[in-house]
C-alpha cells in the first residue's frame, strides 16, 4: 500500500507519449496503431455501447473507416466518451485524433477554437419535441415552458435567442447528458425537449408510446454534424475528409460492401469507381495510404448510405428518413466532390 | 569554509535547503508557465478576461438578481455564485438542526431510537453524497405528480415534479415599520442582557433574560404589523399555461441538493455533536449537582460551553465541506458557480485557464473566510490556562 | 420494606417477597423502550415510522422484485418491484467496466493479490510479517502490469477500466501514492524553516480549500497546457494525479495530527543520542506518529473512495457511470432507483467496512480514558 507511488511513476512512463505537435498526427496514428477517437457519452442510434460494451453507431463507423483507410482494419480504434464539455479540449490537447460526435460547425468553433470541420455527415436542425396532449401545435406557442436542453452545447445559445427574438419566457432545465434529458422529460420535468431533430427522433424511437410525442414543424437553427480535427494538419485533415468522401462517392457509384469486390474485379465500367477503389490510378498514395484504402472502408464499413440504414436509418428504431440527408442526386445536401 | 562544512552546521543547513527549495519552486513555475505560454501560442489562443464583459447568451433558471441572456458572462458568474451561497447557507442551517437533534437522539437511553439512529448515520455517512444527490432528484423528478396534478397540502402550496410552488409575501408601504421594530427590540434586548448581567454580578440577582428577550423580539414587531395594517400580502401561484405562475419556486435541483447535503453533512454533524457531549466528563455534572445548580442550569452552564469547544472546530470543518460539496451541483443541473460560469461559460468561451483560475479562487476565498473565522473563535474559547 | 431495626428469633423470619425482576424481555424494554413518558412517545413513533418504511421497503426491494428480465417492459410484466435484472444483466460491467471480457480474470487475480499484500499493512501479528511487507512494496508493479499489460500480457488501454474496479483503482492507488508526499508535507508543516514551512502550509490550505471536482476539472481541461508542448497523458493517468494531489494534502493534516501527539521528549532523546533530522524522525518519530495515524489515514481513505465516484462528471465510467450509462439503454430506460440503490449498497458495504476497521483501531489505541 505505502508504495503504489511507483506504479504511478511506472504508469507514467509509459503513458506519456510524445506526439509532437510538428509531427503529423497519421504518423502518430501509424505509429500508435490505432485511432483515438472522441464520441458522444451516447445518442441512441448516433453513438451507444451495446451490451458487450463495444461503441456503436452512426458517429463511430467515421473512426472505424478513417481506422480501415489508415491500417486496412476497422477494428483499431479507441474510442474516448466526452460529453458537451470535454469534448473540445479533449482534441485541441491531442488526446484525440479525431472528434465524431454530433458537433455543429459554427465559424467560431472552425476559427477562433482551432478546428478544422472536414466535412458534413449529417444535416441537423434544433427543434422541440413535446407530449401530444398539451396539444401545442407550433413553437411559438410555448411561452412559459420548461424547456429541457443538454448544457455546453449551441442548442442551449440557440433557445435563448429563440425565446428572446419572440419575447416569450420559458425555465430553463439545464441537464448534463442526453440521456438525463430524455428521462427528465419523460418523467414531466419539462414539457418541451430540445436538441438537434435528429436527436429527438432519436429520443422519440425509444419511448414506450413515441405516438404520444410530436416533433413541433420549428427548425429553429441550422445544425451541420461533422467530424473534426486539429487545424494545422493538414495530411490528417485529408484522410479523414476523404474517407467521409469516398464512403459518399461509394453510395452515389452503387459501390456497396456486398458488391464492392465485384466492382473491384472490373464489374464496373465506370472509371470513377476504379480509381475510388485503387484499381486505377493512385488516389491512395497522395494521401499516404495504401492504393486501396477505400476498397477496405466500404468492405468493412459500407458507404455512407449503409452506415445510415444500419444505425439510424428508417428500418431501426430510431426510424430516421434520409430527407435532406439524401444524395444530391435524390434531391438532398449529401454532395462529395469528384475522386479525381 | 568548504561546502561540505557548511553543510555540516545546522544553521547553514537550513538556510542552504531554503534557498535551494526555493530555487526548486521557481523553476517549476517557469516551467509550467513557459508551456502554458507555447502551448496556448501553439492553438492560438490568447489569455486575458475580456471575455468576462461579452454577453453571456444562456439563460439561468434560479437567479437571485435580474439576469438575463444578453448580459454579461461576468454577471452570470455572479448569478451562479449566488446560488452558490443559497445552497451552502441554508444547507448549513437545515444540516446543523437535523445534526443536533440527531446526535442528541443518538445518546438517548432509548433503544430503538438509539438504533433506528445509528442506522440513518451509518448509512448516509458511508454512501457517496453524490449517489445521494442523484437520488434525492430521481425521487423527486420520478415519484411526484406532474404539474397539472399537483398535489396541494395547503391553501397556496403545491408539490410537483417541477419543484414546490409556494405563496411569496409582497411586501407594502408600512411594512418599515415592523423592521424598525424588530430592530428596535433587538437593540433593546441585547441593552438589557448586559444590564442584567451587570445586575447580576453585583447583586445575585437573576432576571428571565431569556424569556423577556423572546418575548421581545417577537412581540414588538408583531405589535408593529398590527398597528401598522398587515401591509403584508400574499402572491399566489396560480397553473397558467403550461406552469404554475407567481409565488416562489424551490426547484427540483434545488431541493434534491439541500436534502442530500443537509442529510450527508447532519450525519457527520450528530457524530460530532455525540463526541461533544461525550467529551464533557461526567464530573462536572456530579460536580455541578453537588453545588446545588438545577439541571437545566447545568446543560445550560456547565455541559453546553464545554462541549461546544470540542464540538465547534469540527463543526465548521463540516460547513466548508457542505460548501464544496455543494459544487456537485453539476449532476443535477443546479445552476451554482461551477455550472454556470465553470461549466457553460468555459464550454462557450474556451477560456479553460481564465475561467478555472477564477472558479477555484472563490472557493479559495470562502474556504480561508470560513476558516478566518474558525480561528477567531477558536481563540475566543479556547480554555484559559493558568 | 421490612424494618431493619426489627429483631427476630432465629428461625422465625418471615418469607420476604423476591426481588424484582432485573432480567428478562420485559425488564429490558421497561428500561430501554418505555421508562418515561417521553421514551415511550419516542418510542412510539420509531414503531410507526418503521411501519411505514420496512413493509413497503421489503415489498419492494424483495418480495415483488424480478430477478430475470431483458428489459424494463418484460420487467413491467412480471411484477411492480424493483428490476433486480439490470442489475444482473449490466453486473459484468458493474464491476470490470468495459474491460475486454476474455481478461476479466487479471482483475480477478489482481483483487485477490491485492488482499493478500493488504494483510500485513491492516494485521500487525501477521506471520512473517517483514518479509510479508517486501511483497506488499512490490505488489504496485505486479497490478500495473496485471491491469495494464505489458511483459508479454495483452495490453488493455486504461479507458477500459472502468467500474467499480476504477473506484478501487482510484481511491488505492491515490491513497498509496498520497502517503509519501503527505508525510513530506507534514514534516514541512512542522518544520523550523520559515520557507519550507510556508509553502507546505500554502499548498495544503490551498487544495483542503477548493472542491475536488473543480480539481478534476482541472485535470481534464487545463492540465495538458502546463506540460510541455505535445505530450499528452491519459484522462486516467491525470485523475490519479489529481485525486494523489488531493489526498495527500488530507493526509498531510492527519499526519500532523499524529506528529503533534508525540511528545517532545522523544525528539529530543533522539537528539541527544546524536541522530540526524531523519534518523531521529524515520527511527524514533514517524514510526509511532504514523501508528497513530492509521485510524485517521482509513478514515481519509473512505472519504477519497466515496469521492471517487466524482469522475462521472468529467466523463470516467466508473460504477455508478455504469449505472448512468444502462439508464441512457432505451431497453432499461427510467430505472434510476434500481441503479442507483445498487450503487450506494455497493458504496456502503465496502466504507462501512472499512470504517468499522479504523474504529476497531481507535479502540485498540485508546486504552483507559473512557468514563
Amino acid at each position: 500500500m505505502s508504495t503504489m507511488k511507483v506504479l504511478l511513476a511506472a504508469g507514467a512512463l509509459t503513458a506519456v507519449g510524445a506526439t509532437g505537435a510538428a509531427a503529423g498526427t497519421l504518423d502518430d496514428v501509424r505509429a500508435k496503431g490505432f485511432v483515438q477517437c472522441g464520441v458522444s457519452t451516447g445518442v441512441p442510434g448516433f453513438s451507444f455501447t451495446d451490451d458487450a460494451g463495444n461503441w456503436r453507431g452512426f458517429d463511430p463507423s467515421v473512426c472505424q473507416a478513417v481506422a480501415a483507410a489508415v491500417f486496412g482494419d476497422s477494428s483499431k480504434v479507441k474510442y474516448t466518451p466526452t460529453t458537451g464539455k470535454t469534448r473540445f479540449t479533449a482534441l485541441a490537447s491531442g488526446e484525440i485524433d479525431m472528434l465524431a460526435r454530433n458537433t455543429t460547425w459554427t465559424f467560431s468553433r472552425d476559427v477562433d477554437l482551432g478546428f478544422t470541420f472536414i466535412g458534413v455527415n449529417y444535416y441537423d436542425g434544433q427543434g422541440f419535441m413535446i407530449p401530444k396532449n398539451l396539444g401545442v401545435g407550433s413553437a411559438k406557442d410555448l411561452d412559459g415552458a420548461s424547456v429541457c436542453i443538454q448544457t455546453g452545447t449551441t442548442t442551449e445559445l440557440n433557445l435563448a435567442d429563440f425565446f428572446r427574438t419572440n419575447n416569450m419566457n420559458y425555465e430553463p432545465v439545464p441537464i448534463e447528458t442526453n440521456e438525463e434529458a430524455r428521462t427528465n422529460y419523460l418523467a414531466g420535468r419539462c414539457d418541451v425537449y430540445t436538441t438537434d431533430a435528429s436527436g429527438l427522433a432519436a429520443s422519440r424511437a425509444a419511448f414506450d408510446n413515441p405516438a404520444d410525442h410530436i416533433v413541433l414543424p420549428e427548425i429553429i437553427s441550422k445544425e451541420p454534424l461533422g467530424p473534426l480535427v486539429r487545424q494545422g494538419d493538414e495530411q490528417w485533415g485529408d484522410v479523414v475528409r476523404w474517407t467521409l468522401n469516398a464512403m459518399i462517392n461509394a453510395e452515389e457509384y452503387g459501390v456497396t460492401s456486398a458488391n464492392v469486390d465485384e466492382m473491384a474485379g472490373g464489374a464496373s465500367n465506370n472509371p470513377e469507381v476504379a480509381r475510388l477503389l485503387g484499381s486505377e490510378g493512385d488516389l491512395g498514395g497522395m494521401l499516404g495510404l495504401d492504393a486501396k484504402w477505400a476498397y477496405n472502408v466500404i468492405s468493412q464499413v459500407g458507404n455512407y448510405g449503409e452506415v445510415f440504414e444500419r444505425y439510424i436509418g428508417s428500418e431501426t428504431p430510431i426510424g430516421l428518413e434520409r430527407g435532406i440527408n439524401a444524395l444530391y442526386t435524390d434531391g438532398g445536401l449529401i454532395y462529395a466532390p469528384p475522386m479525381r | 569554509m568548504t561546502l561540505g562544512r557548511l553543510w555540516s552546521d545546522k544553521r547553514y543547513r537550513a538556510v542552504i535547503t531554503q534557498i535551494l527549495v526555493v530555487a526548486g519552486m521557481f523553476m517549476l513555475l517557469a516551467f509550467l508557465a513557459t508551456n502554458a505560454v507555447q502551448n496556448l501560442e501553439a492553438l492560438g489562443k490568447t489569455f486575458g478576461f475580456e471575455f468576462l464583459q461579452a454577453p453571456a447568451g444562456y439563460d439561468i433558471n434560479q437567479t437571485l438578481i435580474p439576469y438575463d441572456s444578453r448580459d454579461t458572462h461576468f454577471r452570470a458568474g455572479v448569478v451562479g455564485l449566488l446560488n452558490t451561497g443559497l445552497i451552502a447557507v441554508t444547507g448549513c442551517i437545515f444540516a446543523t438542526i437535523l445534526g443536533f437533534i440527531l446526535g442528541v437522539l443518538r445518546l438517548s437511553s432509548n433503544w430503538l431510537i438509539n438504533r433506528i439512529v445509528y442506522c440513518y448515520i451509518e448509512f448516509t455517512r458511508n454512501v457517496p453524497v453524490l449517489v445521494q444527490i442523484l437520488l434525492w432528484h430521481a425521487v423527486i423528478v420520478h415519484t411526484l405528480p406532474a404539474v397539472r396534478q399537483a398535489v396541494s397540502p395547503a391553501e397556496g402550496v403545491f408539490l410537483t415534479n417541477r419543484g414546490f410552488y409556494v405563496p411569496q409575501p409582497i411586501f407594502e408601504d408600512g411594512f418599515s415599520l415592523v423592521v424598525v421594530a424588530f430592530l428596535a427590540a433587538v437593540a433593546g434586548v441585547i441593552v438589557f442582557s448586559r444590564w442584567a448581567k451587570k445586575h447580576q454580578e453585583a447583586t445575585g440577582q437573576i432576571y428571565p433574560v431569556f424569556s423577556i428577550g423572546v418575548a421581545a423580539i417577537v412581540g414588538l414587531p408583531l405589535l408593529a404589523f398590527f398597528v401598522a395594517g398587515m401591509p403584508v400580502s400574499l402572491e399566489m401561484p396560480e397553473l397558467t399555461g403550461f406552469n404554475f405562475q407567481g409565488g416562489m419556486v424551490l426547484r427540483p435541483e434545488f431541493i434534491a441538493l439541500w436534502f442530500a447535503l443537509s442529510i450527508y453533512t447532519a450525519a457527520f454533524i450528530a457524530e460530532i455533536v455525540r463526541a461533544g457531549i461525550q467529551a464533557v466528563s461526567h464530573g462536572q455534572t456530579e460536580a455541578a449537582f453537588a453545588l446545588g445548580i438545577k439541571p437545566n442550569w447545568t446543560m445550560r452552564l456547565i455541559i453546553i460551553p464545554q462541549a461546544l469547544r470540542v464540538i465547534v472546530p469540527p463543526l465548521t470543518s463540516q460547513y466548508l465541506n457542505l460548501t464544496k460539496n455543494s459544487s456537485l451541483a453539476i449532476a443535477i443541473g443546479y445552476m451554482d458557480i461551477v455550472a454556470t460560469f465553470g461549466g457553460i461559460t468555459l464550454n462557450q468561451t474556451g477560456k479553460e485557464m481564465e475561467v478555472m483560475i477564477i472558479v477555484l479562487s472563490i472557493y479559495l476565498v470562502i474556504s480561508l473566510l470560513i476558516s478566518a473565522f474558525m480561528n477567531w473563535y477558536n481563540r475566543r474559547i479556547a480554555l484559559v490556562e493558568r | 420494606m421490612t424494618d431493619t431495626t426489627e429483631r427476630y428469633e432465629p428461625g422465625t423470619h418471615p418469607d420476604l417477597p423476591p426481588p424484582m425482576a432485573t432480567h428478562g424481555p420485559i425488564v429490558w424494554m421497561r428500561k430501554n423502550l418505555f421508562s418515561s413518558p417521553l421514551n415511550v412517545a419516542l418510542t412510539l413513533l420509531s414503531i410507526y415510522f418503521l411501519y411505514l418504511i420496512v413493509p413497503g421497503a421489503l415489498q419492494w426491494a424483495f418480495f415483488d422484485a424480478v430477478w430475470d428480465a431483458g428489459s424494463r417492459a418484460e420487467c413491467r410484466e412480471q411484477g411492480q418491484g424493483a428490476c433486480w435484472a439490470l442489475v444482473d444483466v449490466r453486473f459484468g460491467q458493474f464491476i470490470y467496466g468495459f474491460y475486454p471480457e476474455h481478461l476479466r480474470w487479471r482483475v480477478d487475480v489482481l483483487a485477490v493479490l491485492f488482499l493478500i499484500a493488504l494483510v500485513p499493512i491492516l494485521w500487525d501479528k501477521a506471520p512473517f510479517r517483514s518479509r510479508w511487507l517486501i511483497y506488499s512494496a512490490v505488489f504496485p508493479f505486479i497490478g500495473y502490469f496485471l491491469l495494464v499489460g505489458g511483459l508479454g500480457l495483452e495490453p488493455v488501454e486504461t479507458s477500459k477500466i472502468g467500474g467499480f474496479t476504477l473506484n478501487v483503482v482510484i481511491g488505492v492507488t491515490g491513497i498509496a501514492a498520497s502517503l509519501p508526499l503527505g508525510i513530506l508535507l507534514a514534516l514541512g508543516r512542522r518544520s523550523n524553516m520559515p520557507i519550507v514551512r510556508t509553502l507546505c502550509v500554502m499548498f495544503i490550505e490551498f487544495i483542503r480549500g477548493v472542491p475536488l471536482i473543480t480539481l478534476l476539472f482541472v485535470a481534464s481541461t487545463m492540465l495538458n497546457y502546463f506540460l510541455p508542448p505535445g505530450t499528452t497523458f491519459d484522462l486516467v493517468l491525470r485523475v490519479l494525479i489529481m485525486v494523489t494531489i488531493f489526498s495527500a494534502a488530507y493526509i498531510a493534516e492527519v499526519v500532523r495530527g499524529g506528529l503533534q501527539a508525540i511528545p517532545k521528549g522523544q525528539t529530543e532523546a533522539a537528539d541527544a543520542m546524536g541522530l540526524r533530522y531523519w534518523q531521529s524522525m524515520r527511527l524514533v518519530v514517524l514510526p509511532q506518529a504514523l501508528k497513530i495515524s492509521i485510524p485517521g489515514i482509513v478514515n481519509t481513505f473512505v472519504g477519497l473512495f466515496k469521492d471517487t465516484t466524482l469522475v462521472i462528471i468529467i466523463g470516467l465510467t466508473d460504477a455508478l457511470g455504469v449505472g448512468r450509462a444502462a439508464l441512457s439503454d432505451a431497453k432499461w430506460q427510467g430505472l434510476a432507483w434500481e441503479v442507483y440503490v445498487f450503487a450506494a449498497i455497493l458504496f456502503f458495504v465496502c466504507c462501512f467496512g472499512m470504517s468499522r476497521y479504523s474504529i476497531y483501531l481507535e479502540k485498540k489505541l485508546h486504552t483507559g480514558h473512557k468514563r
